[in-house]
């Protein structure tokens, strides 16, 4: 009932192309935005901004990026840690090497760089497939690691080997504060995933889609597929170097290989099984879910328990029952959180009535 | 197989009640009393490092209890604690450190994260938030600055303190500096910043006494080492200095030095590769192993006696085995209690707030304070487990001394009664020079101490 | 650096390789039968090696301790079948993968919760010391336990290439790991195989724990030997038991020489990535790995 769409006729092409056709999709979204850019802002405390809204819209933005390599393009990646390292030590360089770069202008440059990574450790995926793809990109993660901690020219030969990043600086204002690092950051993301959501709508999108499903098919129907793939893997690098910088300038503080490990990777991967492989939605639904999980789980237990049981086997619980949530997704909504919330759409389509 | 809609929607009926139930918990609301004074402590008692972060931070937990059972806190202000899982991870840690930050109306005041990731994560937050932040032996060997680090210490070791603490011992091994000359040392450590740490001093050290040092990196996890030790036995070193982390990588290179017959007494560990649990899975190899450490072990202390009796007695103590009361890890923890304490003793003289809690500038006032006599260490019960030292407004490092212990085969042993000194003309000049770099770099102005 | 040397760096890599065969054999062994790329292999050593201990510590002989892990090993495997790939048939592989993880955080978290975080000894009475007649006559230093594992490994990898090719439990999982559907349809107990097939990986595991935590002490990086397995599987292909030793004594020499020779040119700690990139540079001339069997794909 709340849900319909009748009534609402579409007599454009314009209008027929819209992200969201229902004028209900619109209002919620537009509700969602002002709730997320002003609201949100104002009235949130600092731990809910600086220990969970920004590390949740960083995580999305990586899972995004991971989304459109593994969701949209099929290719199974477990490096996007490391091309979040890169994105990070390209952002500190490049602003620390050339005077007076403002830091939106890094952002997109330490993207690029992350991309151009991407695509050399893509090139495997022109010949190898599935699996063989998975573990070749952990060559990717490994190596990434192991360069930036090694040649001390990346992080400016500090002695202690730990740099901090510094300051943001967007037209000569300082934004440090947990609120302004916030609307930096939502800003950013909001702009990408809108980018995202319509390269998936397009042809671009059309394409990788075809390459996922069956490649070899696509290529035979004209596809260029190295082509196809490659860019797959430079957007979807783009998009990690972002939220990479993004992790090191917004939320950490510091820049350090040692923050991009492969339970990174795999925590990335986790996020858009469970948000949900191929969506836009999906990313954001599932970094906030693993992100917030084990938080939760942790609250949790020190709210039941308190100090009555043993530190070290709470936290051993915890691990297992995060296990365990993820087996138990995988086996009863493999399609995810987002499939979860188009069934209730549907749902509320029809409501107050079953069918 | 798809299960039907139904079981779908049970689930997810489950997850909405939990995370809407869950976000109205996460800033967990609890009263604190008055009169307690609330410690966060971000701990990790799963994954690799697990074995010492629980004997660690067990042993602070069980100071805090201690002081409290016996004198009812300090001055009647009871201390009240609080733990987060940071599963050693720079995320989770500064996840913890927000979310320990306030209880209630409370607000913690020192963070001790034992680890260098975290530690770096909350570098920049700990000025605005009013938090000390303690490098217990690791971290930024150059915030022993004070001026350029108001909010951070280095207490009571730094990394560069402890480097130049083990080469002084080595030279009296070897019969005096002089000797030192054309002797090759070998600089095993773990592929990392931290494995890199004591390089400025180790470096400085090779060019003013003539020994060469071979720098010999070991990949994490570092359970695999045959690559590493024949490159030793290739260069035929005398001495290897272990710097790394993680009983895998510990009781790996004690192994593999057995393998090649490299004797262990040659041997020295930096003190994150000289506790228990590094030595116990290698075994009889590990007999005559050195390692430098901050703090020794051993229950032949009156406090740890009394701890014992007090805290344990009552069954109050936090170790799931009391046998490791003693051990390496655990006595570190305790002295890190009796930092915080000692801290709160003289912040509430300093105030003028005897009995009262403290605030963040209060506290700082009362950990830079610290003034470890040789009579106060007797009366708190740990004569010869501290060295005697002070902190000052400059001076958040102290005494920069180590102990040398070596493995028998069930134990540590203490094989210099007194404490080793570091060259400390030569580490404080590279601190400062270090640290004004840093505050050219992130344009800090170093406040002034009073002379 | 003389000819003996290099020669010490190329057993020693050699031997390092066996170890790692030994743990990639339990993925092989899973991936063969079910299809299942099982992430949860390393967890799998080190709670197999826990258990091990654990059980001795509370007092029960070597050789009692031996069959009650293997029990408990069992165990786990027909739970996993039960509970994790059974409701999670014909799934996409990737989703089996992820569920796999999974299991890694339920197996490690138990291990810590049952067992505690201590780290422990394993003393399988061969001294970790060099041989001596060897040490010697050549100069050469090589563990004594370093070639027990090269034995053990030779022992274990025969009998399972004996089983897979010559016996008819063995024909039967080969018909389940080229089609679920089909091998069901002609009457092969598709469960009963799958539990067995995990059971037999769980007692590789132990096998592999056990040697693994003699040399380096039974504690929570055991579950990073996982990933030194990964480039051993690419290289030998996921589906052949004696490609897994074949490919182990690649990545292990090679990582050792590269690290000893090319190492100290870039600064070293390249052990971490080599055998990856390695890994891929076979990959890019055959995609299947060495041993693997051709992937073909209808369109």
């Amino acid at each position: 009932m709340i849900y319909r769409e009748s009534g609402q006729f579409r007599t454009t092409y314009n209008q027929d192309t819209q992200i969201f056709p229902l004028r209900q999709d619109r209002f919620a979204m537009i509700a969602l935005l002002a709730v997320g850019l002003v609201v949100i802002p104002l009235v949130a405390s600092d731990y809910w901004l600086k220990a969970l809204l920004i590390p949740w819209l960083i995580f999305s933005l990586v899972a995004l990026g991971q989304n459109i390599l593994t969701g949209y393009a099929g290719q199974l990646s477990l490096g996007s840690a490391g091309f979040m390292a890169v994105g990070a030590f390209a952002c500190y360089n490049f602003m620390l090497r050339i005077d007076g770069m403002p830091f939106l202008v890094a952002l997109v440059l330490s993207g690029i760089s992350a991309a151009v990574v991407g695509m050399a450790f893509g090139l495997p995926s022109l010949r190898i497939r599935g699996l063989y793809l998975a573990v070749a990109t952990l060559a990717a993660q490994f190596f990434i690691v192991w360069a930036l901690d090694k040649f001390g020219w990346f992080k400016n030969f500090d002695p202690s080997g730990v740099i901090t990043a510094q300051p943001m600086i967007i037209l000569g204002n300082v934004f440090d504060t947990a609120q302004e690092k916030y609307l930096i950051v939502a800003v950013v993301v909001g702009v990408l995933a809108l980018l995202a959501k319509n390269m998936a709508r397009g042809s671009t999108g059309r394409a990788w889609m075809a390459v996922r499903d069956m490649d070899v098919a696509a290529e035979v129907m004209g596809l260029p597929l190295v082509r196809t793939k490659l860019l797959a893997f430079a957007i979807s690098s783009f998009y990690c170097g972002v939220g990479g910088a993004l992790f090191a300038f917004a939320y950490l503080g510091t820049v350090e290989p040692s923050a991009f490990t492969i339970d990174l990777s795999f925590r990335i991967l986790f996020m858009i099984i469970i948000g949900g492989i191929g969506t836009i939605l999906g990313s954001f639904l599932g970094a906030a879910f693993i992100l917030l999980l084990p938080i939760l789980l942790s609250v949790v237990f020190h709210l039941i328990f308190g100090n009555a049981i043993s530190a070290s086997v709470i936290s051993s619980v915890e691990l297992i029952i995060f296990g365990v949530l993820i087996i138990a997704f995988l086996i009863y909504e493999p399609h995810g959180m987002a499939r979860m919330w188009q069934i209730v759409k549907e749902k509320l389509r029809l409501w107050p009535f079953p069918h | 197989m798809r299960m039907n809609l139904s079981i779908s929607k049970t689930l997810r009926g489950l997850i909405a009640a939990t995370v809407v139930a869950a976000t109205a918990l996460i800033p967990t609301v609890s009263f604190a009393q008055a009169k307690e004074q609330y410690f966060g402590i971000p701990s990790y008692r799963v994954g690799p490092f697990a074995a010492g972060g629980t004997g660690f931070f067990g042993g602070i937990i069980d100071y805090l209890q201690y002081v409290n059972m016996k004198e009812g806190g300090v001055r009647g202000v009871k201390l009240t604690w609080a733990e987060c899982e940071t599963e050693y991870n720079a995320a989770r840690g500064v996840e913890c450190y927000q979310r320990l930050l306030k209880k209630g109306n409370q607000q913690m005041h020192i963070f001790e994260p034992l680890a260098t990731p975290i530690a770096y994560g909350v570098l920049n937050r700990v000025d605005d938030d009013k938090v000390i932040l303690t490098q217990y032996g690791y971290g930024r060997s150059d915030a022993a600055d004070g001026t350029v680090f108001p909010w951070v210490f280095a207490t009571m070791t730094s990394y560069w303190s402890q480097a130049s603490g083990i080469m002084n011992w080595m030279s009296t091994k070897e019969g005096g500096i002089a000797n030192m000359k054309g002797k090759k040392i070998a600089h095993l450590h773990l592929d990392s910043a931290f494995g890199r740490e004591p390089l400025p001093v180790l470096r400085r050290l090779a060019k003013d006494w003539g020994f060469e040092l071979i720098e010999i990196p070991v990949a994490s996890p570092g359970i695999e080492q045959q690559a590493q030790w024949l490159r030793i036995r290739q260069e035929r070193a005398d001495w290897v200095i272990l710097w790394g982390f993680g009983a895998g990588m510990n009781s790996t290179a004690i192994t593999s030095a057995a393998r090649i017959n490299f004797p262990r007494e040659k041997m020295v560990g930096v003190w994150w590769a000289g506790s228990e649990e590094d030595v116990i899975p290698a075994g009889e190899a590990a007999k005559g192993y050195f390692a430098a450490a901050n703090v020794p072990n051993g229950k032949n202390f009156p406090l740890v006696q009394d701890i014992e009796k007090v805290v344990y007695g009552a069954g109050k103590g936090n170790l799931s085995d009391p046998k490791r009361i003693g051990s390496i890890y655990w006595n570190r923890g305790v002295t890190a209690g009796i930092f915080w304490v000692e801290a709160m003793r003289n912040g509430q003289v300093f105030a003028n707030k005897r009995g009262q809690v403290l605030n963040g500038d209060e506290m700082r006032a009362g950990f830079e304070g610290l003034n470890l006599t040789p009579a106060r260490l007797k009366e708190l019960g740990i004569e010869g487990m501290l060295p005697s030292f002070r902190l000052t407004c400059r001076d958040h490092e102290g005494s920069g001394q180590i102990k040398m212990i070596q493995w028998d085969g069930t134990k540590w042993n203490s094989v210099t009664p007194d404490w080793i000194s570091s060259d400390k003309k030569m580490v404080r000049a590279m601190v400062e020079e270090s640290a004004a770099k840093y505050a050219a770099e992130q344009r800090i102005i170093p406040r002034v101490c009073p002379a | 650096m003389g000819f003996q040397f290099f020669l010490e760096v190329l057993v020693t890599g050699l031997l390092s390789g066996v170890m790692y065969s030994l743990v990639a054999l339990g993925f092989v062994l899973i991936y063969k039968a079910s299809g299942v790329f099982n992430f949860a292999q390393g967890a799998m050593v080190f709670f197999a090696a826990l258990t091990f201990v654990g059980i001795m510590e509370l007092g029960a002989p070597f050789w009692l301790a031996l069959p009650l892990t293997i029990g408990v090993m069992v165990l786990l495997g027909m739970a996993t079948e039960r509970f994790v790939l059974r409701p999670l048939v014909n799934q996409h592989e990737i989703t089996l993968l992820m569920a796999t993880i999974g299991l890694t955080f339920v197996i490690e978290g138990t291990a810590q919760l049952v067992w505690g975080v201590e780290v422990r000894r394993l003393d399988l009475g061969i001294k970790d010391v060099p041989l001596k007649w060897l040490a010697d006559n050549t100069g050469m230093f090589i563990s004594q336990i370093d070639i027990f594992a090269a034995v053990v490994a030779a022992i274990l990898v025969s009998i399972l290439s004996l089983v897979f090719s010559r016996t008819k439990v063995g024909r039967a999982l080969r018909a389940v790991a080229d089609d679920h559907a089909a091998a069901l349809s002609i009457g092969i107990p598709l469960k009963r195989i799958w539990a067995l097939v995990w059971a037999i990986a769980g007692v590789v595991a132990l096998v592999a724990g056990m040697l693994w935590g003699a040399r380096s002490g039974v504690q929570f990086a055991l579950v990073f030997v996982a990933l030194k397995a990964l480039p051993v599987l690419i290289i030998g292909g996921f589906t052949s038991v004696p490609g897994v030793i074949v490919a182990g004594l690649i990545v292990g020499a090679t990582e050792k020489l590269a690290e000893v020779y090319i190492g100290p040119m870039v600064g070293g700690g390249i052990e971490s990535w080599f055998p990856y990139v390695l890994a891929i540079l076979f990959l890019l001339v055959r995609p299947e790995g060495l041993f693997g069997e051709k992937i073909i794909r209808r369109v």
